[in-house]
Parts: structure tokens; C-alpha cells; sequence
């Protein structure tokens, strides 16, 4: 027939992937608190300096 | 040496510790800083200057959470070995506090994780309980100076669940919209190419598809609310809305169906996404703030009980029976009223009054539910339960069972009636001119009038006005509870100020002396006797004598209620109550006095007055000129005259109000139509701001205790209150502006619907585009706005 049905079925499947995503995105919490995480994530170096400090000590 | 605490930031004073190199002013944050440094937690330090909080003594006071009944409830989740908790601590303020929240294990092995929740000022804690007990988290937390706040209203409401539909929705909205516009492309460009001619009822069916989960999702709130409002015979903004959405999608069907035309899903679900996304941004609340509080955030879950035979045992407070003998330790909140048995009693009722000054009470003296002791432990016998005491049954009034936003209508609403009632005219008188002009063209203006008209940029206009304000506010910590109080607020043409901690600073005191000079010898010793006292008032005293050599004391006795005496080398001193030291010419009992005689001889005494709060003589003076100014003091009237003097004539001063009365005479102002704004603090206002058109509720710490209110404003703001007033006047006009804009796009869309020529292109160009332009609008005018607030 056409190659554009197998087209628009791909399209929509991964259009769909993504939003089940998006949903269980939601679900775990991740939309509640958008703040912590963006000072979460720039904790992560000074960890592994510590980590690093402490090693050197021992 | 001046210098500040390397933990918590406050200056250092007489007895300042220095240890590793570092200054701190008690041994409670050089503890603190022992316990880091000891487990590799300095980085604490690094991230922020000066974090900490002095941890505050806790002797026994969580001893409730060894109860399994009471921490059962508190926890989120409980298994043989794991247990997870939520905790609040009003403390976390910074980076620092999420990086050592979260390294926690590092402290504490048995602790397996912990999540802040920094927006709410919350932890969540995970811990092995087969190790530990919630109250050695407890303890440990409180240690390190995060003390967590566990009331009675944790206790009673358990765990709520989280309302996230509205992100789902926005989701779905957003994630149609997208394709459904993709999918219209070739219709636009109106392509005639065979291929694209074949494939067009197969793009039509898709996107018919794809709208459904939006009508019957997404959208359902707008059907729902326009339903109870017509059923309750008014026209809110989402009847309109909920027409245009339902004209819409049966249009489009009956198009799609019979082949006419690719319909207008592109713009329903356009439509659809923005007004949520308006939703959306109205939604912003401040998670870490409730403006819903009553006693029950204020008690304490447990106490302890002492049985018959001397045991101590902990109780809930609802179990509390007359008759029953309770033990109240250092700074715990007195549940029910009752009569003070054995201890020496230092009340201080600031939760309930506003006052203050704590207040002596004897054994046998009657004492209220709410007050706090402050000095050592007492025993107290209660009178009543919890919910029959003084203080709770003010929350009995009715006023605390109204919903004040049901009776609002806002200003959105308050058009829509006109608006409604107009498009319907439009329609009908429309739809008939053309069934006598060409009859098969007459379904497709009616059904384009209502789509066109559909005010979507209308709906939006005053979400994103509030929204946009209420964040801008937040920022100058004036923290809003929703957008309708905003509203509220411009029209208000009434204020009513306490006086107790709303003008004047609950904390400071200014002192000054009257009577015959004493000398420096004299001093010293009263300084020295001072020291030896644990009464607020000596404490205030104290800390501003000048006078600094510590002497021995030959002798030293205190006489509760009435003041002290002691003697150095030849020199006696009595300090306290007047008829105490003697003084034979009483003179005036209203202000707050320390009297002192020195070898029999009475000197003078050192009067406390309560310093206001900067710029309250200009806030009155600016306000007065727009608005009715009263003050509603539950004191005595001590400080009339210099009231007077410092505030515009205007002002109408009243005096010895119980939380009754300001209640009533708030009703009364508000039976003669006036609108009135309430400011006060304390649970004694709790009525009057519950009352009130709007009620602000002043706190000297945002995170700690306000009463239930529309507003909490942070203390160090008060003297701008008149500023966020014109604010709330603007932004009614921004919204009244963006109204006009609007409707002139609405005018524009309905001359293509009533000629018959509204294409579906026409359509989802022009309502995106009026949607985007007036929230683009509204936000920079109010940017432009809050950028002159201080």
C-alpha cells in the first residue's frame, strides 16, 4: 500500500513512549519539588573532593 | 572581641568560646560543629556562610514519639525493618541545609537516605528501625539544630495525598496540541495534491482521536464548574468556555464526519492547553507556608502525665481528663486550662495575646491553654479538655467555618455574566439573518460566533495578572494565599491595625529610667543581683545595664511574683514590684515597671515601653489619606498618648479589646458595607482575620507561627504595606486593560464569523495569537510594576 502508514503508526508509537513517560515522570514525584534538585545536582563535586581529601588522609 | 559565630552568624557576646580557631557564642553550635567536624561534614561551612542554629534544649520533650499509637501516624511507611518519615523543619533555609540533610547516613548509619524537600522545607528520612527509633532521629536532628516542628496537626490529618492531575492534564493538552497541529499542516496550506487527498480522512480520524482524551479529560474541570454554575444560577468565565470547547468539538465531528472540512481541533486543543497552562501558573502556592492554622498547629502531641502513684507516663493531649495532673517542662505549651499545682511559673502568652512579657503565676493561680512556660517545670492540674478550653473554643465561632473565597466573585466572573449573555445575542440574532439569507450557511456562523468568541484570552488575562503579582510579591516576602485576595485587597477601603506585635516589635524593648540617679556602686550590684534571675524582665534588664564587674553575692533570695533582694558587703538591694520595694507614692500601675530600692531607700525605677517598628508613622500617614485607620489593642491604654502622637489624628485608637470584640467590630464595619483589611499576629486575631474582607497576618519569622489568614507578611515589610496596596489597585487595571485588548480581538474574529468566512486557518492563527499576546502583555506591565517595590 504506502509506506506513510507505517510511517504515521511509528510516529504515533513513539509520540506514545514518550508521553507514558512524561506520565511516570509525574508519578514518582518528580514534578512536586523542582527546586532541590538543581542544588542537588551541583553537590555531586563537592562529595567526590570530600571523598577525594578523605582518601589522602588515610 | 566583636565577632560573629562561625555556626550560626550571630554576634558574639561576653562569653564567647573559641575552639579550633573558630568563635562561637554558646557551647550549644560549638557542639554543633564538634559533631561535623568529627564526621568529615565541615564542607557544611563552605557552602554557605554561617548555616547553623543553635540547637535548643530538649530534654524530654519528644519522649510522645516512643508511643507507638502516636508514631504510627506520623509515619509514612512502616515495615518490620524499614521506616520512612517526613519531617518539617522550619530551619532549612539553605544549600548548605540540603547538603547535610541528605548526608545524614554519614552521622547516623542506620539512616539508609534523605530527600529534602527544600520548596517545603521538608525531609524525608529512610532508616533502618530495628537500629533506631523515630525518636533517636529526632533527637539527632535536633542536635545538629534542625529541630524538626511536630504538632498536633501533623498528628490528626496523617499523610495527604498529592493532587497532580493538573500536570496530567497539562500533559495531555500539551502533548495533542503538538500533534494535532502537525497533523493540520496540509490543510492550511490548502495543497490540492492527489496523494495528500487520498491520505486527508486518515489525518482527520487521528486527530479526532487524539482530541478526545482532551474534551473528555482535560477539560472536564471547565464542564464541571460551568455545570454548578448554571445550576446555581450564575454565569461564571468557564460557561462560555465550556461552550466553546463543546460547539467545537460537535462542529468539527459533524465536518469530519460528512467530509466537509478538517474541522478546528487544532484550536480546541490549543485552546485547551493554554487556559490550563493559566491554571497552571495561577497555581503557584507556597508550599512551605499554611495559611490555614488553627490551635492544633500550635499544640503539642503529647504530655506528660503524672499518675497517682508519682509515675510519669505520656499521653496524648486529646486523653487529657479533668483532673488529671500534668507535668509542663521548659518552653512546652500549656494544653488545657487548669490550675498551676507546685513550680515556679513564667507564662508567656505571646501566642495568644501578642504580649510579650510572660506573666508570674502562683501555685493555685488559674492558668490558660496556649500560654508557654518559660522557666523550669511546673505541675498543673486540668480543668478542662482540650477542645472545652478558653483559647479552642474560639474556633467554635462560625466564622471559622465559612469558606471566604465561596462568597467572592472575582473580577473575571463579574464580566463573563455580560459577556455570556452578549455572544448568545450575537449568535441567535446572526444565525437567524442568515437562515433568511441563505439557510444551509446559518449552522456554520452560529457555530463560528461561539468558537471565535470562546474568550480564551479573556480567561487568561487575570491568571497570568495574579499570578505574576502574587510571585512578585512573594519575593518582597509578602506571601498571598491565592490570587482572589489580591483582588480583595484593592478594594479595600477599612484598616485595622493590632497593636502588640503588628506595629510595635514584639521582642524589642525600649527602657528608660526615672527616679533618683543611682550610683555606680549601685549598679553593680543591681547588675549583679539581676544575674541571678531568670524573669524575662530582669533578662530585658540585664542585657542593657551597663556595668560589668561580676561580684559574689553575700546573700540572694527571690520572692516569686513580687521581685528579689540581696546583699553586698553593706549594701542591700530590693528589685521588683513596687508595694515589694516599698514605694510608698504609687503612682501609675499601667506601664511595665522594675522598681529598686537600695538600703531601704527607693530610687526610681526603669520603665519598658514597646519600641514600633520602623516607619509606621509614615505608613499611617500615607495611608490615612486613602483609607478609614483604626487600632484594636487588646491592652490597656498605657500607651494612648504616645499613639497619639506618633500616628495622624485620623487614626481611631481602641483600647482593652478581647478576641471577641475585635471580631464584632469588624462585623459591624462590615454590615455598614465597608471592606476591611485585619493586620494582626497572634492566635487572639485569629477571629478578627478570619473575619475580615482580607486579614495579614505580621510574622516575625515566616515559617514559624501565623495564625490562619489570607496574607503572612514578613515583619521586616511592614512599613511597605502601602505600596503592595496600590500594587493590588494596578494590577485590577492591568487586568481591566488586557479586558479591552481582548475583547477588541474578539470584535476582529466575530466580523469573519458573522460574514461566514471563518476558516479553520483563520481560527487557529488567531486564537494562539490573541492568547499569547495578552499574556505577553500582562506579564511585561506587571514586571514593569513590582519593579518600584522595595
Amino acid at each position: 500500500m504506502s509506506v506513510i502508514y507505517i510511517l504515521i503508526t511509528v510516529s504515533i508509537i513513539v509520540a506514545i513512549v514518550f508521553f507514558t513517560l512524561f506520565v511516570k515522570a509525574v508519578k514518582t514525584g518528580q514534578y512536586d519539588d523542582s527546586y532541590t534538585p538543581s542544588v542537588r545536582m551541583l553537590f555531586e563535586d563537592e562529595l567526590v573532593k570530600e571523598n577525594n581529601k578523605q582518601t589522602k588522609n588515610k | 572581641m566583636e565577632s560573629n559565630c562561625y555556626h550560626c552568624g550571630n554576634p558574639c557576646e561576653e562569653d564567647t568560646i573559641v575552639h579550633d580557631g573558630k568563635s562561637f557564642c554558646c557551647n550549644g553550635c560549638k557542639t554543633v560543629y564538634e559533631i561535623f567536624s568529627e564526621n568529615e561534614l565541615t564542607c557544611y561551612y563552605d557552602l554557605t556562610q554561617n548555616p547553623g542554629a543553635t540547637p535548643n534544649e530538649i530534654a524530654g520533650k519528644y519522649d510522645f514519639l516512643d508511643q507507638p499509637s502516636i508514631a504510627e501516624k506520623l509515619l509514612e511507611f512502616d515495615d518490620e525493618h524499614v521506616q520512612i518519615v517526613t519531617l518539617y523543619i522550619p530551619h532549612i533555609h539553605c544549600s548548605s541545609c540540603i547538603w547535610l540533610l541528605e548526608n545524614l547516613q554519614k552521622l547516623q548509619t542506620e539512616v539508609s537516605s534523605s530527600i529534602v524537600n527544600f520548596p517545603k522545607k521538608t525531609v524525608r528520612i529512610t532508616y533502618n528501625s530495628e537500629a533506631i527509633s523515630l525518636k533517636e532521629i529526632v533527637l539527632l536532628l535536633c542536635r545538629i539544630g534542625y529541630e524538626p516542628y511536630i504538632s498536633l496537626e501533623d498528628y490528626e490529618n496523617g499523610k495527604k495525598p498529592i493532587d497532580r492531575s493538573l500536570i496530567y492534564k497539562l500533559g495531555v493538552a500539551g502533548f495533542a496540541f503538538g500533534n494535532v497541529m502537525l497533523l493540520s499542516f496540509p490543510e492550511y496550506f490548502e495543497v490540492d495534491e492527489f496523494w495528500l487527498n487520498q491520505y486527508k480522512p486518515m489525518f482527520r480520524w487521528i486527530m479526532f482521536a487524539m482530541s478526545l482524551p482532551v474534551v473528555f479529560y482535560a477539560a472536564n474541570d471547565y464542564f464541571i464548574t460551568a455545570f454548578k454554575g448554571i445550576r446555581s444560577k450564575f454565569l461564571n468565565i468557564d460557561v462560555p468556555i465550556a461552550l466553546g470547547i463543546s460547539v467545537l468539538f460537535i462542529r468539527s465531528v459533524f465536518e469530519i464526519i460528512t467530509e466537509a472540512g478538517p474541522g478546528f481541533l487544532d484550536s480546541l486543543t490549543g485552546l485547551v492547553f493554554f487556559l490550563l497552562l493559566g491554571k497552571f501558573f495561577q497555581q503557584k502556592t507556597y508550599n512551605f507556608l499554611s495559611f490555614e492554622r488553627d490551635y492544633k498547629s500550635y499544640f503539642p502531641i503529647g504530655i506528660t502525665k503524672i499518675n497517682l502513684d508519682g509515675t510519669e507516663e505520656t499521653v496524648q493531649v486529646y486523653d487529657i481528663e479533668k483532673g488529671d495532673r500534668l507535668l509542663i517542662r521548659n518552653e512546652e505549651l500549656i494544653p488545657v486550662d487548669g490550675i498551676l499545682i507546685k513550680g515556679d511559673a513564667q507564662i508567656d502568652y505571646s501566642f495568644v495575646t501578642g504580649e510579650a512579657d510572660a506573666v508570674t503565676k502562683q501555685s493555685g493561680d488559674k492558668i490558660f491553654a496556649g500560654g508557654k512556660q518559660t522557666h523550669g517545670a511546673i505541675e498543673m492540674e486540668a480543668l478542662k479538655s482540650v477542645s472545652q478550653s478558653y483559647l479552642t473554643q474560639l474556633w467554635s465561632n462560625d466564622v471559622f467555618n465559612k469558606n471566604k473565597d465561596e462568597s467572592f466573585k472575582n473580577i473575571t466572573d463579574s464580566i463573563s455574566k455580560y459577556f455570556t449573555i452578549a455572544i448568545l445575542l450575537i449568535a441567535i440574532i446572526s444565525g437567524l439573518v442568515w437562515y433568511f439569507v441563505s439557510p444551509e450557511k446559518a449552522w456554520n456562523v452560529v457555530t463560528a460566533i461561539l468558537i471565535i468568541a470562546c474568550p480564551c484570552a479573556l480567561a487568561l488575562s487575570a491568571p497570568f495578572t495574579m499570578g505574576n503579582l502574587l510571585r512578585i510579591l512573594g519575593k518582597k516576602k509578602c506571601y498571598l494565599k491565592n490570587a482572589n485576595v489580591l483582588e480583595q485587597l484593592a478594594k479595600i477601603d477599612t484598616i485595622i491595625f493590632d497593636k502588640t506585635g503588628t506595629i510595635t516589635a514584639g521582642n524589642k524593648m525600649e527602657l528608660s529610667y526615672e527616679g533618683v540617679t543611682i550610683s555606680n556602686e549601685e549598679e553593680v550590684l543591681l547588675k549583679n543581683t539581676l544575674r541571678n534571675s531568670n524573669h524575662p524582665l530582669s533578662r530585658q534588664l540585664y542585657s542593657i545595664l551597663k556595668a560589668n564587674n561580676i561580684v559574689t553575692l553575700d546573700s540572694f533570695e527571690e520572692h516569686t511574683g513580687k521581685g528579689m533582694e540581696a546583699t553586698f558587703q553593706n549594701n542591700s538591694i530590693k528589685v521588683g514590684s513596687s508595694s515589694f520595694v516599698g514605694n510608698a507614692t504609687a503612682t501609675e500601675t499601667l506601664k511595665t515597671a522594675v522598681h529598686i530600692s537600695t538600703n531601704n531607700h527607693y530610687k526610681g525605677k526603669y520603665i519598658f515601653k514597646n519600641t514600633y517598628r520602623e516607619g509606621i508613622p509614615e505608613l499611617f500617614q500615607e495611608l490615612s489619606s486613602r483609607y478609614d485607620i483604626s487600632i484594636l489593642s487588646g491592652d490597656n491604654e498605657s500607651e494612648k498618648e504616645t499613639l497619639q502622637h506618633l500616628l495622624p489624628n485620623a487614626v481611631e485608637l481602641h483600647f482593652n479589646q478581647k478576641p471577641s470584640d475585635k471580631l464584632e467590630h469588624i462585623k459591624t464595619l462590615q454590615e455598614k458595607g465597608k471592606n476591611v483589611l485585619m493586620i494582626g499576629d497572634g492566635l487572639n486575631d485569629a477571629g478578627a482575620l478570619k473575619q475580615s474582607n482580607v486579614g495579614i497576618a505580621i510574622a516575625e519569622n515566616v515559617n514559624v507561627f501565623s495564625p490562619a489568614c489570607d496574607a503572612i507578611l514578613d515583619a521586616s515589610k511592614v512599613k511597605e504595606l502601602a505600596a503592595y496596596m496600590k500594587l493590588s489597585k494596578t494590577s485590577i487595571k492591568i487586568i481591566k486593560t488586557s479586558f479591552i485588548l481582548s475583547f477588541i480581538y474578539n470584535i476582529i474574529g466575530l466580523s469573519f464569523a458573522i460574514s461566514g468566512e471563518l476558516s479553520p486557518v483563520v481560527a487557529a492563527i488567531l486564537m494562539p495569537l490573541s492568547s499569547i499576546s495578552i499574556v505577553a502583555f500582562v506579564t511585561v506591565a506587571t514586571n514593569m510594576f513590582g519593579k518600584n517595590l522595595k
